[in-house]
């Protein structure tokens, strides 16, 4: 190496408190950042790559200690810094980008004078001098107007906006090292594209060091110079983009890279069973006309109308905000349609007062996105378990029966009914969630990003165990997700939302390989590392 | 490993009992509990027991009690430990009794108004018809004083411990009301609570089940601070005399309150009821502070 790489860890060794369930975050972990390179950092949770980057910037919680190495930043060891130097080398010659840009940002600062506050800490400009940087670095990163711009307020912003606003922060004083842990994982995949393009861009033309942190393959794909793939706490491989995308030397890159599902949809053959659901214009609306005021009107879902037949999955894709949700949660009756019909084993619901649904509740079950607010932590999996069955007014002793049985379905161990969900890990109480939702019979499971939370192994299993009760229990499937590599690979059709209406629905093979919707197109483009099988020696972006 | 198999209840326990705060207002709270428990047994006098002959005498001061009784004067030989008031009374006795009534009005404004705001706060906060109409009134109630209505309610009733506990439980009902309320309006929204509608579980059982047990750590902490604001409102309303009155029972607000026109002469006769307040209300704090801070740490700014 010619010039000295940005970034150099050695031997690092951060140790966890002794309650923990390892004996380090990190252990004996060493790679390197050049400059003008992406280095990404890849591994499931809990694989101690955010710690990495907290050693580096010395942001170690309290109870985290690092026993031995070294983390030099331009040849600087940033582990042994004083905090006041820390403090000199943060901003100027590593800055840090987060997963969240709404809480990131001061909400009752303007993001012009957050972005001068770095310069005011770091800079001996003048306020008109920092201003005109600012609005300088705003531009930079391609935000609209940045003369207007620089006196908004975050909330004013989107979210992709105020991502721009950090990168902008992070940027503004050049920097030789970009952190970014996870930094798209909360935006929208055309967001996310547009962003991971902008980070690739601003890099390139600043020659900055990058250090990436992400769980997403796609992402890597798309934006990695190198890559190291981690896993508790060490290094399990390194070496270029190329290398580990297409030929993984290590078992688990290998069982990591067959767990990122295809972005390119098997054949299916067409369900043809009968009808389990159908939805027909199907309305919600947020907000009415206050009482003095005209409050805002918010069109949820509009005239939204489908058929789900048994034995089917029936995917809804779209991004945050296209109602995909609200039409599941008004589907099992969490929320009450504003207008239209859903037709559930014949009988109309979308109207019916809750005493008279109660019946049908049954038949509807969801499975929700996060394991970890799914299961009431004061229960044990039994008493979630029992609870459905019971209301229905089967006897504590045969649900109990059913409840065994169901926990071997799905994978689990029937003595566990009597201990709590927070003995589980998160893919293990997803499992126990779909043991709840079958537990009543029901005729339509809907899934509302059910395996959104999961790594991506955890995700792969998950994803075949519903696969394989939808084909045992000749189940009506509705799949609701923002992940389209999931959706190829386990719906049988798809329906893509955007602002609340449907722009485009069919067989998935044939939304996926002739999209009708402009809307569709630029979905399938943005989803990250698109063209790229994983761990099939194809990984050229 | 240990500590795995443990329920989410009996973790909090051991955290509980780890932390000094909730130790020392622990055991400070159990002291003054048993004190005013076991009153009698501490070598006290009956606390309304006058004396002429001794009014007005400084702590440790040892002299005979002329009592008059239905067989005549009888002389009692007697040991002032904290003096006596203007009435010969032994303020070491009415201090010792006095923590009677602190206690149960502390428990018994905490308990009423936890009983009345969870069930108020859990139809405000699940019932989003009534939630409008629930909240103005609890508004309206909180926008009373606690000292204006003790008035009230005495120039109507008369002066006593009933009328101090419902002038103190009204405007504390509406602060209970809001926490709960608050506490429902999240809980709702988590997806176990959904998934149980979808379950089919009916909404009282609904919940008794998923909601109200995610209120009894903040209410525990809240009952512990309302014991204590209690305790001092008590005391505040005895001192004026809108209160529980002197010659009913002692409580440390009403013997303050005798001593007030003594008080620069014989500053003990305030000195040791305010000190015994200080202290009851200051264990409470603590247990109350250590509660929230070992219950659940993600309420803590609720309080």
């Amino acid at each position: 190496m010619t010039d000295m790489s940005v970034l150099e860890i050695q031997n690092l060794t951060v140790r966890l408190p002794a309650s923990a369930d390892r004996d380090n975050a990190v252990t004996d972990i060493g790679f390197t950042v050049n400059p003008g390179e992406i280095v990404c950092v890849v591994g499931e949770s809990g694989s101690g790559k955010s710690v990495t980057a907290q050693a580096v910037m010395g942001l170690l919680p309290r109870e985290l200690t690092p026993t031995q190495g070294v983390t030099r930043l331009d040849g600087e060891d940033t582990l042994t810094a004083s905090s006041q130097r820390l403090r000199d080398l943060r901003g100027t010659q590593m800055a840090m980008i987060f997963q969240e840009p709404m809480t990131a940002l001061n909400p009752v600062a303007r993001v012009g004078t957050q972005i001068a506050e770095v310069l005011e800490i770091h800079t001996k400009l003048t306020a008109s001098e920092r201003r005109a940087r600012a609005i300088e670095i705003m531009d930079a990163v391609q935000l609209p107007d940045p003369d207007k711009m620089v006196d908004a307020y975050p909330h004013q912003l989107s979210g992709g906006q105020r991502q721009r606003i950090m990168i902008a922060m992070a940027l503004v004083l050049d920097p030789s090292l970009l952190i970014a842990d996870e930094p798209t994982t909360a935006l929208d995949v055309t967001t996310q594209a547009q962003i991971l393009k902008l980070i690739k861009e601003m890099q390139q033309r600043r020659g900055t060091g990058v250090l990436f942190i992400t769980h997403d393959f796609g992402v890597v794909a798309e934006i990695a110079d190198r890559v190291v793939v981690m896993q508790h706490g060490r290094i399990i491989e390194q070496g270029t983009r190329d290398q580990i995308l297409g030929f993984p030397q290590q078992d688990y890159t290998k069982m990591l890279m067959a767990s990122v599902p295809s972005m390119t949809p098997p054949e299916r053959t067409p369900v043809g069973g009968p009808e389990a659901l159908s939805v027909s214009h199907l309305d919600k609306t947020y907000g009415r006309r206050g009482f003095l005021s005209q409050s805002r009107i918010v069109q949820a879902a509009q005239d939204v109308s489908f058929v789900l037949r048994k034995g089917e999955t029936l995917g809804i894709v779209g991004e945050s905000g296209s109602g995909k949700s609200t039409v599941a949660r008004c589907i099992a009756r969490l929320i009450d349609p504003t207008k239209g019909s859903i037709t559930l084993q014949g009988r109309e619901i979308a109207t019916l007062p809750e005493t008279r649904l109660r019946p049908y509740r049954r038949a509807v079950q969801i499975v929700f996105q996060d394991p970890y607010r799914s299961l009431n932590p004061r229960r044990t999996v039994g008493q979630s378990l029992t609870e459905a069955p019971m209301n229905f007014g089967i006897t504590r002793q045969d649900a109990l029966t059913q409840a065994r049985d169901l926990m071997s379905l799905v994978g689990l161990s029937p003595d566990a009914l009597d201990r709590y969900p927070h003995q589980f890990s998160g893919g293990q109480r997803q499992r126990i969630c779909i043991a709840r939702a079958l537990a009543v019979k029901p005729d339509v499971l809907i899934a509302d990003e059910a395996v959104s939370a999961l790594d991506v192994s955890v995700q792969a299993q998950v994803l075949e165990l519903l696969d394989d009760i939808r084909e045992r229990y000749n189940l009506a499937m509705l799949f609701i997700t923002h992940d389209l590599r999931v959706a190829a690979q386990i719906c049988d059709r798809l329906i893509v939302m955007k602002s609340g209406k449907i722009v485009e629905q069919g067989a998935t093979a044939q939304v996926y390989a002739a999209p009708q919707d402009s809307y569709t197109r630029l979905l399938l483009d943005a989803a990250p590392g698109a063209n790229v099988e994983f761990g099939q020696g194809s990984a050229v972006g | 490993m240990a500590s795995q198999a443990l329920s989410p209840g009996r973790q909090t326990m051991r955290r509980m009992v780890r932390n000094t705060s909730v130790l020392i207002g622990g055991i400070l709270v159990a002291l003054i509990c048993l004190m005013a428990v076991f009153a009698p047994f501490l070598d006290t006098l009956d606390p309304n027991q006058m004396s002429t002959s001794t009014r007005l005498k400084p702590p440790g001061y040892e002299g005979v009690m002329k009592i008059y009784t239905d067989e005549g004067r009888v002389k009692v030989p007697v040991l002032y430990r904290m003096g006596s008031d203007n009435l010969g009374r032994d303020i070491y006795s009415r201090v010792v009794y006095g923590a009677r009534i602190s206690l149960v009005v502390g428990l018994a404004v905490a308990s009423i108004s936890i009983i009345l705001g969870m069930v108020i706060g859990l139809v405000a906060g699940y019932f989003r018809m009534l939630d409008a109409v629930i909240m103005r009134i609890m508004d309206g109630l909180m926008s009373i004083p606690a000292i204006l209505l003790a008035i009230a309610v005495v120039s109507v009733f008369n002066a006593g411990m009933t009328s101090v506990i419902i002038a103190i439980v009204v405007p504390e009902v509406p602060r209970v009301v809001r926490l709960v309320r608050s506490i429902v309006l999240s809980i709702r929204e988590e997806p176990y609570v959904e998934a149980a509608i979808t379950a089919g579980t009916r909404v009282p059982l609904l919940l008794y089940r998923h909601v109200l047990p995610n209120t009894v750590a903040p209410l525990i902490v809240q009952g512990t601070f309302i014991v204590a604001s209690a305790i001092i409102v008590e005391a505040i309303l005895s001192f004026l005399g809108v209160g529980i009155p002197a010659d009913e029972f002692p409580t440390w607000g009403n013997i303050m309150g005798t001593a007030r026109e003594n008080f620069q002469l014989h500053p003990h006769q305030i000195l040791f009821p305010g000190i015994i307040l200080a202290v009851t209300v200051l264990a409470v704090n603590m247990l109350g502070d250590g509660l929230r801070d070992t219950l659940d740490p993600r309420f803590a700014n609720r309080m």
